[in-house]
C-alpha cells in the first residue's frame, strides 16, 4: 500500500470517508478547517453530502436529523465550538443516534487561542450537556492513527448506537506524517429498524425524541444506557505500553504529548533512568486494566498533558492509591519539548519537587 | 543515529513551507520517518512563517524542532534573531546573506552565510531562493538525495513544465557549490 503524506486533519477527513461518512455539517474554525475544506471537494464524489451550517449549534442538530433518517453524519470543530453543541451532543447520547464527533483542540478557556491543547480532556470525558451520560472518546496520536480511529469511530458509532469523539489536537491536526490507507473498507450493514425513514403508510411513524415525562419511564430508559455504557467499558478501552519494562516511573499521557513522551522516554533510558510510557488511547471508557499491569517496581506515575492537570482525576481512580500520582503540563497552547518531560522525571526520581 | 531535525524561517512567501515540504516527501520516499509541521500562528499572516522537519531512522515522536535543531535555514533577519538560539552545539545554521544583514554571533555552531537570491536569479528566477538554500543543506549532510527531492517537487508544486524542473534543479546545484569547498563562514566570499 502506497504511503502519501497527509496532515493529521486531512487523515481524519479521508478516514471519515472510508468508515462510511454519509453527510458532514459544521462551521469553520482553526486549526480544524482543513477536515471542511478535504470533505467539502471529497464527499460529494462518494455521493455525501457537506453542508457547511450557519453555526456550530445548527450543525450539530443536523448531525441529530441526518442520524435519526439512518445515515451515518459527522461534524468537526474545535473547543469552543465543541462548547457550543453540548445541548446537541446530550440529545444525540440520549436518542442513541450513531454520529461522529472531532474536536481538534485550542487553547481555552473562553475564545482562547488557536495554538494546541488538550484542555477539553473533562469536556471530552465528563460531558458538557446534562444527564447521565458518556460518550466514547479515541485519542490518536500520529496521522496514521487519526485515519484508522476515525474508520473505527463509524464502526463503534453504528455498533453501539452512540454519538462518538475525536480527540485531536491542533498540532495533529496540523502537522504531515506518512500514512498508509486501506482502499476499502468492508462495512457491516447495519439494520436500521428504529430510524425515521418513511413508513409509506404501513406502519405508525416513528419519532425519535428525548422527552420522558414520566420519571418511571426515563428511569428506565437511564438503565438501559448504562447497561450499554457498561458494555462499552467492559470491550472498548485501548492503551498502548511503551518501554515499561522495570520503569520505576511511568509517564501516562495520550494525543499529542502521548508521541512526545516517547522520545522522553528514549532519552532517560538512554541515560539508564528507568521509565516507561503508559499512552491511553480511549479516553472514555478510561483503560484502568492497564494500571494493574505496571511492573511492580513502578513507584510513580507522571500524569503529562497539555493543560494543567485533568487526567490526573481517571489516573488517580484507576491507581486507587497504590502508587503516587502527580501531574505535570502546559496550559494555554504551549507543547511541552521531550526535554523539559525528561527532566521533570529525573527531578520527580532524585526526590526533588513533584 | 540518523535524526535530522531541521528548522526553517523566513518571510511568509519565500517558500517556507514547501521547502520543508519537499525535505519530508523526499525522506518519506527514502523510507525515514519523517514529519513536517507548519506555525500556523497569527505570524503567517504577515509576518516570520516557519516550520519544523523531522527526518529520523526511528518513529517520530515531538515533530516540533524549534528547541533543538540540528539545522536551521535563516532566510529573513526576524527568524535569525528569533531562532539562532534554537540550534544545538555542532549544528549547522545557513543564513540567507541576500537579505539578513547580521552575523550569527554563536562560536559553537557551524555558520554559512548563502547569498541565495542572487544565485536563484543566476537560474533564472529569484523565487527559488530556497531552493538554493536547499541545495546547501543536501550537501552538507546528505539528509537525502537530490534524485528523492526531484522527484518530490510534483507533490509539492503541482505537475510543471520541465523548463521549472530545470530551474530547481539548477538551484539546487548552484546551492551545493555555495558550501562545498568552502569552510564555514566562508561561503558569502
Amino acid at each position: 500500500m502506497p504511503k502519501s503524506l497527509m496532515k493529521g486533519n486531512e487523515a481524519l477527513a479521508k478516514g471519515a470517508i472510508l468508515g462510511g461518512c454519509t453527510h458532514f455539517f459544521g462551521y469553520p474554525i482553526t486549526p480544524q478547517n482543513e477536515i471542511p475544506e478535504f470533505l467539502a471537494r471529497e464527499l460529494p464524489k462518494t455521493g455525501g453530502i457537506f453542508l457547511q451550517a450557519e453555526s456550530e449549534i445548527a450543525a450539530i442538530n443536523m448531525v441529530y436529523g441526518a442520524a435519526a433518517a439512518g445515515g451515518r453524519p459527522m461534524t468537526s470543530s474545535s473547543s469552543p465550538g465543541i462548547a457550543l453543541m453540548q445541548e446537541g451532543i446530550s440529545l444525540l447520547a440520549a436518542a442513541e443516534l450513531p454520529s461522529v464527533i472531532v474536536n481538534v483542540q485550542r487553547g481555552g478557556p473562553g475564545i482562547g487561542t488557536i495554538q494546541p491543547s488538550q484542555c477539553d480532556y473533562f469536556q471530552m470525558t465528563r460531558g458538557g450537556g446534562n444527564g447521565d451520560y458518556s460518550i466514547i472518546a479515541l485519542a490518536p496520536s500520529t496521522a496514521q492513527e487519526s485515519a484508522e480511529m476515525m474508520i473505527d469511530a463509524f464502526e463503534l458509532a453504528q455498533r453501539y448506537r452512540t454519538p462518538v469523539f475525536i480527540v485531536s489536537d491542533g498540532m495533529l491536526g496540523q502537522m504531515m506524517e506518512p500514512v498508509t490507507m486501506p482502499s476499502k473498507v468492508p462495512q457491516q450493514s447495519v439494520k436500521k429498524d428504529w430510524a425515521a425513514v418513511g413508513h409509506d403508510n404501513r406502519r405508525p411513524p416513528i419519532t425519535i425524541k428525548t422527552l420522558a415525562l414520566d420519571p418511571c419511564d426515563l428511569e428506565q430508559i437511564n438503565l438501559r444506557l448504562q447497561e450499554k455504557f457498561m458494555r462499552i467499558r467492559e470491550s472498548e478501552s485501548r492503551y498502548e505500553t511503551y518501554r515499561i519494562s522495570e520503569a520505576e516511573l511511568i509517564f501516562c499521557g495520550y494525543g499529542s504529548v502521548g508521541r512526545i513522551l516517547k522520545n522522553s522516554v528514549d532519552q532517560l533510558r538512554h541515560e539508564g533512568v528507568r521509565v516507561g510510557l503508559l499512552r491511553v488511547k480511549t479516553l472514555w471508557p478510561f483503560p484502568v486494566e492497564a494500571f494493574n499491569v505496571l511492573p511492580p517496581r513502578c513507584r510513580h506515575i507522571l500524569s503529562t498533558e497539555m493543560n494543567c492537570g485533568q487526567m490526573i482525576d481517571d489516573v488517580r481512580l484507576a491507581v486507587n492509591g497504590k502508587i503516587q500520582v502527580t501531574h505535570y503540563g502546559r496550559p494555554g497552547g504551549i507543547i511541552p519539548t521531550p526535554e523539559e518531560l525528561a527532566d521533570h522525571a529525573k527531578n520527580i526520581l532524585a526526590g526533588g519537587c513533584q | 543515529m540518523f535524526n535530522e531535525r531541521i528548522l526553517c524561517a523566513g518571510f511568509g512567501g519565500q517558500g517556507i513551507m514547501s521547502l520543508g515540504q519537499l525535505l519530508a516527501y523526499g525522506g518519506m520516499s527514502e523510507e525515514r520517518h519523517v514529519s513536517w509541521i507548519p506555525s500556523y500562528g497569527p505570524e503567517m499572516r504577515g509576518g516570520t512563517a516557519y516550520c519544523s522537519v523531522v527526518l529520523s531512522e526511528k518513529e517520530v515522536g515531538s515533530p516540533i524542532v524549534t528547541t533543538n535543531a540540528t539545522t536551521a535555514v535563516i532566510m529573513n533577519t526576524p527568524s535569525l534573531i528569533k531562532f539562532e538560539k534554537s540550534v544545538i552545539s555542532g549544528g549547522i545554521i545557513l543564513v540567507n546573506s541576500s537579505l539578513v544583514n547580521r552575523r550569527v554571533t554563536r562560536k559553537d555552531v557551524n555558520v554559512y552565510y548563502i547569498p541565495a537570491v542572487e544565485l536563484a536569479g543566476e537560474c533564472g528566477n529569484q523565487q527559488a531562493a530556497n531552493i538554493v538554500m536547499l541545495g546547501a543543506y543536501l550537501a552538507l549532510t546528505q539528509a537525502v538525495t537530490e534524485k528523492s527531492i526531484i522527484s518530490a517537487l510534483p507533490k509539492v508544486f503541482g505537475e510543471k513544465p520541465k523548463k521549472f524542473i530545470d530551474l530547481n534543479r539548477r538551484a539546487l546545484e548552484l546551492g551545493q557549490k555555495a558550501v562545498l569547498g568552502h569552510g564555514p563562514k566562508l561561503a558569502a566570499a
